[in-house]
C-alpha cells in the first residue's frame, strides 16, 4: 500500500496507508501512551490514554483506533491532550491501591510510569477506595482486583492469542471485573501470558510473587530448556546461598523468535534447577552403594576404567549416550570424544524425530526448510501429525497468530481432532497411523484414498484438500515424528512439485535437533557425515573407527551379551525412557552425568552432578534449525557443565585435551590435530579464527572454543558470530550437510510430553507438578 | 435440563431468526429465568452448551444485564423506580414504604419467599410517576395506599 | 395500561391511532395501515430516501440526526446482508413515549421499519424491545405474527417480489444497550459494550453487515410521511425540524403525560398550558428538557422553541423528549446525585473516564448531599465532569457529565449551602408535604 504523509507535532512523517496513528507516531519516534492498545491484539479504545488532537475533529481522538489519512495534522502533546491524560491517570488512581512498595510490578509498572509522566500524584478524591481481596486462581496465577485497570489485555491474549478463552469480564460499570472461567479459579493452559501482558500488578505469578524486587535481579536472555521450539526467555536471577537462583522467567525482551510468547514450561518450569534433590556431589558406587566422593577421585576412577576397557577390549566395548538437552558444543564434543578418545562409534541418543532422513532428502537442495519466524508469515501452512498446541506450543502460537493477523491458510492432517483444527481452513481426519499414506496420497497415489477415510472426512473432502494444498504458492509443511525415513523422502518429493514449499520436522526436546546435527549417531558424524565415507573428519579429528557403531538398543543387547563393558551416559535417562532392565547393565561400568538421581543414575557406578542449560553457555538448534545462544543465568555450586566433565575425563584418560578442544590459539594450539601443521602448512583453525576476528580461547573448558570448531567444520553452521552473540536466531541450511543415511524407523521413540510435562526435568519442577495436580482435563472451549 | 414446551418452541423459533446461534442468548436467558426463577448453574451450563458458548461467556453476559440474577428471589419481585421523574413524585418514599411493609431491604427477599424488593432505574413510566413493576406488571401513579393494595393482591394470588 | 391524555394543541401523527384498538391488524388496516409501505414499494429506494430527507424528520432517539441522510449512507451494493433495526430500548430517564407506541400502534413501527428496509435494500429487520417492557414484547410478537399471516412479511410481500423478514428481540435490562452499537452487540448475544467507530453501523453493523438503526418513534413517523408527503410533514414543525414529537411531561406538573406536539412548540407553554403548570402553588425551579442527560434549564431559559436547534442554542438538548419539571422544593444536589447514581449504575464499564468518573462523582455527591462536603468538592465535581466530557468511549460519559456541569454551574449557591456538615435545606420541606394527591 502507498504511504500517506501527515504532520505530527509539527513534524512531517509518512506511514503506510491503513496504519494506525499510534503506530505511525511510534515509528516516527513519537510515543503516544496507552494501556489498552497492544500490537497484534484487537482494538479496544478503552483506556483513553492515547488521546491526541486531530485538526478539524471536534473532540480528542484515540490514536489507537484512528487510521492515518493524507494531510492529517496531529498534536500529541498539547495542554489539552496532557490534561486529558492526566485526568485519566487521576481517575485510575482514585480506586487504585497505592501499595507500590510491596507490589510485584513496582518498578515495572506502566501505571507508575504514566503517573510519573503526567504528574497526577495529588489526589482529588476523599472517598474510600473500592476493595476486594486478592484471589488465587491457580497455582501460578493470582489476581488482585483493586490493582486492575481494566485494559483487557489479559482477556485478549488468552482468547485471541492462546485460543483458550479462560478470562472474561464479569459485571458492568465500576463493578466490572476480570473473571476466570471456573468462577473462582482458572482452568487453562497456565501459560501466564496474562501475567506477562498485565501493565500493572493485578495479575501476578505464584512462582515469583513477593520473592524479590525487579531491580534486585540480573536479567539474562537465554533459551528455554523444555521443548524443541526454542523460545527466548529472560531469566531473572538473584544470588542465593548455593549460587545464583533463577526467580523468574519471562519474555520482557520481546526480540526472540517467540516475540511475546512463552508457555507454562518456559515461564515457570525453570524451578527444577533448584529442586532439593539436585545432586551436588559426585557419587561412586562402593560396596554396592553410591557414596559421595571428591571430583578428583571420580574423574580419576572414570578415566582409569575407560582407559582400561578401551585398551583391553577395544572401543567397541564402550557405549556413549548423549543428550537432547545439552548444548551443540557439548554434543559435538561428546561425539568427538567418543570417536577420538574412546575410539568407539557406539554413540546414540534418544531420537524423537528423523532429522537424518530430512537431511538425506534435502542434501544439496538449499532453501527448503522453514524457520520458526517463517511460520508467522507464511501465507499457507500444512501440518501433518503431531499436536502443536501440546507439544510445540510456540509453533502453535505462531500458526494461530499468523491465521488471525494475516489470514494464513492452515491445512491439518491428523489422526486426532487436535485443537489447532479450530484455526484450520481444512482438516483431514485420518485413521491412526495413516500419516504416511496421506503423504503418498498427496503425492498423487489415489489408490490409498480409501485408507484415509475416517470420521466425516470424505473422499471428496480429501480430494478437495489435496487440490487446495497443491494450489498454494508458498507453503510451509510441518510434520511430526509419525513420518520417518522413506516417508519423509516422499514428502520432500511432493514438496518439490509445489510452487514453493519449505519443511519443518518436529523433534521433541530443546536440543534434539542439535544432538542430531552434532552426530550423536553410531553411523553419522556432525553435519550428517556418514562415518564410513568421511574425509573431513578424518582430516580434522585424525583416525576414526571406520565401522558403524551400535545404536542404543544394540548397546543394550551387547551389554546383555556381556560385550559392552562400559556405558557413558550424558544427560539422558535411557533406563526409564526405553524401559531397560537395570540388571542388564549390572556388569558394565556405567557413568552418568545428570542433575538428579534418575533411574539410570541409580544403577551407575559413578554419578557426576551436572549443570543444566540455564547454568552454562553454548548454542541450541531448535527443531526448525534456528541456531540460538544459550547463556549462563543460574548457578548451583558444586555442579559442573557436561562440557567440563567430558574434558576432565579425557584428561584423566590421559588424552591431551588440546586434541579435543582447540584452545590457546595460534599454531601452538594445534598440537598435531591437523596433519597440515606437521607438514608445515598453516594451522587451519588458526587461520579461520583470524579470518573471523575471534580471540583464541584460553581454557579447555570454554565451549566457545569448540563453537569455533563447530562453525568451521560442521556444514551449515558457519553463520555470523556477531549475530549469534547478539542473541539473534539464525536459520541453518540443512542442504549443506552431509549425505546422511536412512535410519531404522523404529529407533525413534517420541517423548510424548505435553504442555505440562517435560521428561525428567518436568518431574522435578514443583510448579509444573502443582499445576498438574490442580487440573481437570483442559476443556476445549468454544471460540468467540 | 427441562424447560416448558413453550420455552422450547420459542427457543427453536428464535434460533431461526439469526445467522449466529449466540444471538438468541439475551432473550433466552430472560425466558429461562422466568421459568427457573434465577440463573442457576444448571441453566447456565445448559444454555452454554445449546448455544456453543463457554459458561464463562454466558456468565459474563448474565452479569451485564440488570434483570438477570444468579440468586433466587421471591415469587413477586417488586421493583420500585426512584429515578428522577419518580423521585420528584415520591418514588423514594414509596420504596421506603415497601421496605417497611415487607420488612426487607434492596434486593432482599421475604422469609416466605413471596416477595423480593428492588430499587430500580427508570422503567419508562415517567409521566405516570411514581411507578413500580411487580415482575413484568406495571403499577403507576402510586401512593402508599395503592401500593399496599397492590402488594395485598399479589399476596392473595401467591398464597392461593 | 399507561393512561392517555390529550390537549387541543396536539397534532396527532404518531399518536393518531392511540386508543383506537390498532394493535389489531384489521383495525390498523382500517386506519390507513400498511398503505404507506405499499406506496413505498412502488417508489423505489431513492425516492423513499428523498421523501424522508425532505420531510426534515430527525432521529427521535436523542441525537436528532436526519433520518433520510442516515439511510443514504448505507451502500447500495454489499457482500454481507443489510439490516434494519428498531431501537425500542427506551431507557433514558424522563422518557416513556416508545412504550405508548408499542402499546397502541405496534404495526406503525413494523411498517416504518419495512419502509426503512425498502429504502436501503435490506431484507431483514429486528425490533429490539427493552426487557422490562415484556408486555409490549408480547404485543409486538403478535403484531409480527399477524403481519406474516397476511403476507405482509416474509416472501414476496404484497406480491411485489420483495422478501422481507422482521423479527422481535428482547433485552434484559441495560440502559447502555440503547446506544446503537451496544444494541447490536446485545442482539448478537453479547455484553452491551459499544463498538469502535469508524466503521459506522451504516457500513459495518449487525453481524458485520450495513445496518440502519432508528428509534421506534422515528420509524413510526415514517408511514405518515410516505402517505402525507414531505411537504406536509415539514410544515407541521419548525425550520429544519420536521413534524411532531411525543413529549413526555413528567415531574412537578398538574397534568403530566405524553403529548404529541409540533416540533418547535414553546417549552414554557408546554409546561404551563399543556402540562397544567406546577402543582400546589409552587414555583418552577428548573426544567430538564430532553431526558436526564440534557443540561437543566432555569425558569428564565424556558421561553424556547422545542426543536433540536433552538434548545441547543439555549445551552441544552432536545434529546429524547423527556421533559422533567422541578419545583422549588427540589434539592438540586439531591437531583444531581440521583442522576449520577443512574449513570454509575448503567455505565457499561468499558472505558476509564466513564467507569471511574461516574463512580467518583456519585460517591462525592453522596457524601456531599449527606453534609460531608467541603468547598473544593464543588470544583472537583466540575473538574471531573469536564474531564469526562468528550473523552469517553461512547456518549454515556457525556450524558453523565453534561447535566452535572450544568447543575454545578447554575446552582452553585445551592451546593454551597450543603457545605461543612449542614443538613440538606430541602430535606424537611419535601418530607412534610408530599406533592402527590
Ligand atoms: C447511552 C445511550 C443510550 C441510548 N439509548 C437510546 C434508547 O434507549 N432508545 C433510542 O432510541 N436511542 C437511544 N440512544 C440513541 C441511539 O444511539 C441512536 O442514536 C438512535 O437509536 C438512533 O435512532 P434515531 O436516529 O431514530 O434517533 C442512546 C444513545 C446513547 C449514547
Ligand atoms: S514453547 Fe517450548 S521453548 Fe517455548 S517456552 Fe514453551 S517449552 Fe519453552
Ligand atoms: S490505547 Fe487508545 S484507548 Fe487505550
Amino acid at each position: 500500500m502507498p504511504d500517506v504523509t501527515l504532520t505530527v507535532d509539527g513534524k512531517k512523517i509518512t506511514a503506510p496507508a491503513g496504519s494506525l496513528l499510534i503506530e505511525a507516531c511510534k515509528s516516527a519516534g513519537i510515543e503516544v501512551p496507552s494501556f489498552c492498545y497492544y500490537p497484534g491484539l484487537s482494538l479496544q479504545g478503552a483506556c483513553r490514554m492515547c488521546v491526541v488532537k486531530v485538526e478539524k475533529m471536534p473532540k480528542l481522538q484515540t490514536a489507537c483506533t484512528t487510521g492515518v489519512t493524507e494531510g492529517m495534522i496531529v498534536s500529541t502533546d498539547s495542554d489539552e491532550v496532557r490534561q486529558a491524560r492526566k485526568a485519566m491517570v487521576e481517575l485510575l488512581l482514585g480506586n487504585h491501591p497505592l501499595d507500590c512498595p510491596v507490589c510485584d510490578a513496582g518498578g515495572e509498572c506502566e501505571l507508575q510510569d504514566m503517573t510519573f509522566s503526567y504528574g497526577a500524584a495529588e489526589s482529588k478524591f476523599a472517598e474510600a477506595k473500592n476493595h476486594r481481596d486478592e484471589q488465587q486462581w491457580s497455582p501460578v496465577v493470582y489476581f488482585d482486583r483493586p490493582r486492575c485497570i481494566l485494559c483487557y489485555r489479559c482477556v485478549r491474549v488468552c482468547g485471541e492469542g492462546m485460543d483458550v478463552w479462560a478470562l472474561g469480564i464479569q459485571n458492568r460499570a465500576v463493578g466490572s471485573v476480570i473473571a476466570p472461567n471456573q468462577e473462582d479459579h482458572l482452568d487453562c493452559e497456565e501459560c501466564g501470558m496474562c501475567i506477562d501482558i498485565c501493565p500493572v500488578g493485578a495479575l501476578t505469578s505464584g512462582a515469583y510473587r513477593y520473592k524479590t524486587r525487579p531491580w534486585e535481579m540480573n536479567h539474562v536472555g537465554t533459551i528455554c530448556t523444555h521443548c524443541g521450539d526454542g523460545c527466548k526467555t529472560t531469566l531473572g536471577v538473584r544470588r542465593s546461598e548455593t549460587g545464583m537462583e533463577i526467580v523468574r522467567g519471562d519474555n520482557r525482551d520481546k526480540s526472540g523468535i517467540n516475540g511475546d510468547f512463552l508457555c507454562v514450561k518456559g515461564r515457570y518450569a525453570f524451578d527444577f534447577a533448584h529442586h532439593q534433590d539436585r545432586l551436588t556431589q559426585p557419587l561412586i558406587r562402593k560396596n554396592g552403594k553410591l557414596t559421595p566422593s571428591t571430583w578428583e577421585e571420580a574423574f580419576e576412577l572414570v578415566g582409569q576404567r575407560f582407559r582400561e576397557i578401551r585398551d583391553q577390549s577395544g572401543g567397541s566395548a564402550i557405549g556413549v549416550i548423549g543428550s537432547n538437552r545439552t548444548t551443540n558444543e557439548e554434543n559435538y564434543l561428546l561425539s568427538k570424544f567418543a570417536r577420538v578418545v574412546l575410539k568407539t562409534n557406539n554413540v546414540d541418543h534418544h531420537r524423537t524425530a528423523d532429522f537424518p532422513a530430512l537431511a538425506s532428502a534435502l542434501h544439496g537442495k538449499p532453501q527448503k526448510t522453514a524457520s520458526m519466524r517463517d511460520v508467522l508469515n507464511a501465507p499457507a501452512i500444512l501440518v501433518i501429525g503431531n499436536d502443536p498446541t501440546n507439544q510445540h506450543p510456540l509453533l502453535g502460537w505462531q500458526i494461530r497468530t499468523n491465521v488471525r493477523l494475516r489470514r494464513a491458510k492452515l491445512y491439518i492432517i491428523n489422526s486426532a481432532p487436535i485443537k489447532l483444527r479450530r484455526q484450520a481452513t481444512a482438516f483431514g481426519l485420518l485413521p491412526a497411523g495413516a500419516e504416511a499414506k496421506a503423504v503418498a496420497f498427496l503425492a498423487g497415489d489415489d489408490s490409498l484414498l480409501d485408507a484415509l477415510l475416517s470420521g466425516d472426512t470424505t473422499r471428496d473432502a480429501w480430494i478437495a484438500l489435496r487440490e487446495k494444498i497443491r494450489a498454494e504458492q508458498k507453503l510451509v509443511i510441518v510434520f511430526g515424528s509419525e513420518l520417518r525415513g522413506r516417508d519423509i523422502e516422499k514428502l520432500v518429493g511432493f514438496a518439490a512439485t509445489l510452487t514453493e514449499a519449505k519443511l519443518i520436522c518436529l523433534g521433541d526436546y530443546a536440543n534434539s535437533r542439535g544432538a542430531s546435527e552434532m552426530g550423536l549417531y553410531p553411523d553419522l558424524l556432525p553435519g550428517y557425515e556418514p562415518v564410513a565415507a568421511t574425509k573431513t573428519f578424518q582430516q580434522e579429528w585424525g583416525n576414526l573407527p571406520p565401522e558403524k557403531g551400535l545404536s542404543l538398543p544394540e548397546m543394550v543387547e551387547s551389554a546383555k551379551a556381556g560385550k559392552l563393558k562400559a556405558l557413558y551416559v550424558v544427560g539422558s535417562n535411557p533406563v526409564s525412557r526405553f524401559g531397560i532392565d537395570p540388571f542388564v547393565l549390572s556388569k558394565s561400568f556405567v557413568v552418568v552425568q545428570d542433575m538428579f538421581l534418575t533411574e539410570t543414575a541409580n544403577i551407575a557406578d559413578v554419578v557426576l552432578p551436572a549443570a543444566n542449560a540455564y547454568e552454562k553457555t553454548g548454542t541450541y538448534t531448535n527443531t526448525c534449525g534456528d541456531l540460538q545462544l544459550v547463556k549462563k543465568a543460574g548457578e548451583v555450586s558444586d555442579t559442573k557443565s557436561d562440557f567440563e566433565m567430558i574434558v576432565r575425563i579425557a584428561d584423566a584418560i590421559g588424552f591431551d585435551v588440546r586434541g579435543l578442544v582447540p584452545f590457546g590459539g595460534g599454531t601452538h594450539s594445534d598440537m598435531g590435530q591437523t596433519r597440515g601443521a606437521q607438514s608445515g602448512e598453516a594451522d587451519r583453525h588458526a587461520v579461520w579464527l583470524e579470518a573471523h576476528n575471534l580471540e583464541p580461547k584460553m581454557t579447555p573448558f570454554d565451549p566457545m572454543a569448540i563453537l569455533d570448531e563447530v562453525q568451521r567444520v560442521v556444514a551449515g553452521y558457519d553463520v555470523s558470530r556477531v549475530n549469534l552473540l547478539a542473541g539473534n536466531d539464525q536459520h541453518l541450511e540443512i542442504a549443506e550437510s552431509g549425505a546422511s543415511l536412512i535410519q531404522p524407523p523404529e529407533l525413534i521413540v517420541p517423548a510424548n510430553d505435553d504442555l505440562f510435562s517435560s521428561g525428567t526435568l518436568g518431574r522435578y519442577s514443583k510448579t509444573l507438578n502443582s499445576v498438574c495436580e490442580n487440573k481437570s482435563a483442559v476443556p476445549e472451549v468454544a471460540a468467540d | 435440563m427441562k424447560f416448558s414446551d413453550q420455552f422450547e418452541a420459542r427457543f427453536t423459533e428464535m434460533l431461526g431468526h439469526y445467522p449466529t446461534k449466540r444471538s438468541a442468548l439475551v432473550p433466552t436467558l430472560l425466558y429461562a429465568q422466568d421459568e427457573v426463577g434465577f440463573m442457576s448453574d444448571e441453566v447456565i451450563a445448559e444454555l452454554a452448551s445449546r448455544l456453543d458458548l463457554t459458561e464463562l461467556e454466558v456468565r459474563n453476559v448474565i452479569s451485564y444485564y440488570s434483570m438477570l440474577t444468579t440468586k433466587p428471589r421471591g415469587k413477586y419481585n417488586v421493583q420500585v423506580c426512584t429515578n428522577i421523574a419518580c423521585m420528584l413524585r415520591g418514588g423514594e418514599e414509596l420504596l421506603e414504604h415497601c421496605k417497611q411493609k415487607l420488612g426487607i431491604g434492596h434486593k432482599g427477599t421475604t422469609q416466605d419467599g413471596l416477595f423480593s424488593l428492588e430499587e430500580v432505574e427508570c422503567i419508562g413510566a415517567c409521566s405516570w410517576a411514581p411507578a413500580a413493576q411487580v415482575n413484568y406488571d406495571f403499577h403507576e401513579n402510586l401512593t402508599n395506599e395503592k401500593m399496599d393494595q397492590v402488594l395485598e393482591d399479589y399476596k392473595k394470588k401467591g398464597t392461593q | 395500561m399507561a393512561s392517555l391524555v390529550s390537549h387541543p394543541d396536539e397534532v396527532r401523527v404518531v399518536s393518531k391511532r392511540f386508543g383506537q384498538g390498532a394493535t389489531d391488524i384489521d383495525r390498523y388496516l382500517e386506519l390507513d395501515g400498511y398503505k404507506a409501505v405499499q406506496k413505498a414499494l412502488g417508489m423505489g429506494p431513492d425516492a423513499i430516501i428523498n421523501e424522508v430527507k425532505n420531510s426534515g424528520l430527525r432521529g427521535r432517539g436523542g441525537a436528532g440526526f436526519s433520518t433520510g441522510m442516515k439511510w443514504s449512507f448505507v451502500p447500495q451494493q454489499s457482500a454481507k446482508p443489510k439490516y434494519v433495526l428498531c431501537n425500542g430500548d427506551e431507557s433514558e430517564p424522563g422518557t416513556c413515549k416508545d412504550r405508548l407506541i408499542f402499546e397502541h400502534d405496534p404495526h406503525s413501527v413494523i411498517e416504518g421499519l419495512m419502509i426503512a428496509a425498502l429504502a436501503v435494500g435490506s431484507h431483514t429487520g429486528y425490533i429490539y424491545i427493552r426487557g422490562e417492557y415484556r408486555y409490549l414484547l408480547v404485543i409486538m410478537q403478535k403484531a409480527i405474527k399477524d403481519a406474516y399471516a397476511k403476507g405482509f412479511l416474509g416472501k414476496n410481500i404484497f406480491g411485489s417480489g420483495y422478501d422481507l423478514d422482521i423479527y422481535w428481540h428482547g433485552g434484559a435490562g441495560a440502559y447502555e444497550v440503547g446506544e446503537e452499537s451496544a444494541l447490536m452487540e446485545s442482539l448478537e448475544g453479547k455484553r452491551g459494550i459499544p463498538r469502535i467507530r469508524p466503521p459506522f453501523p451504516a457500513v459495518v453493523g449487525l453481524w458485520g453487515g450495513p445496518t440502519v438503526i432508528n428509534n421506534a418513534e422515528t420509524l413510526a413517523s415514517v408511514p405518515a410521511i410516505i402517505l402525507g408527503g414531505a411537504e406536509w410533514y415539514t410544515k407541521l414543525g419548525s425550520p429544519k425540524n420536521g413534524g411532531t414529537r411525543l413529549f413526555c411531561l413528567a415531574g412537578h406538573l398538574n397534568k403530566p403525560g405524553v403529548y404529541e406536539l409540533p416540533m418547535g412548540y414553546n417549552l414554557k407553554k408546554m409546561i404551563y398550558e399543556v402540562g397544567g403548570g406546577v402543582p400546589n402553588g409552587r414555583s418552577l425551579k428548573a426544567v430538564v428538557p430532553g431526558g436526564s442527560s440534557t443540561p437543566v434549564l432555569l425558569p428564565e431559559e424556558i421561553d424556547v422553541a422545542m426543536d433540536f436547534d433552538s434548545v441547543a442554542k439555549a445551552g441544552s438538548m432536545l434529546g429524547s423528549g423527556g421533559v422533567v419539571v422541578l419545583d422549588d422544593t427540589t434539592c438540586m444536589v439531591k437531583f444531581a446525585l440521583r442522576t449520577m447514581k443512574f449513570y454509575k449504575h448503567e455505565s457499561c464499564g468499558w472505558c476509564i473516564p466513564c467507569r471511574e468518573g461516574t463512580d467518583w462523582l456519585e460517591k462525592t455527591l453522596t457524601r456531599f448531599h449527606a453534609g460531608g462536603g467541603v468547598k473544593k468538592d464543588i470544583d472537583n465535581i466540575y473538574y471531573l465532569s469536564e474531564n469526562m466530557l468528550g473523552k469517553t468511549f461512547c456518549p454515556l460519559g457525556d450524558a453523565a457529565a453534561m447535566p452535572t456541569m450544568a447543575f454545578v454551574k447554575k446552582f452553585r449557591k445551592e451546593f454551597e449551602e450543603h457545605l461543612d456538615g449542614k443538613p440538606c435545606p430541602f430535606e424537611k420541606a419535601a418530607a412534610a408535604e408530599p406533592i402527590l394527591a
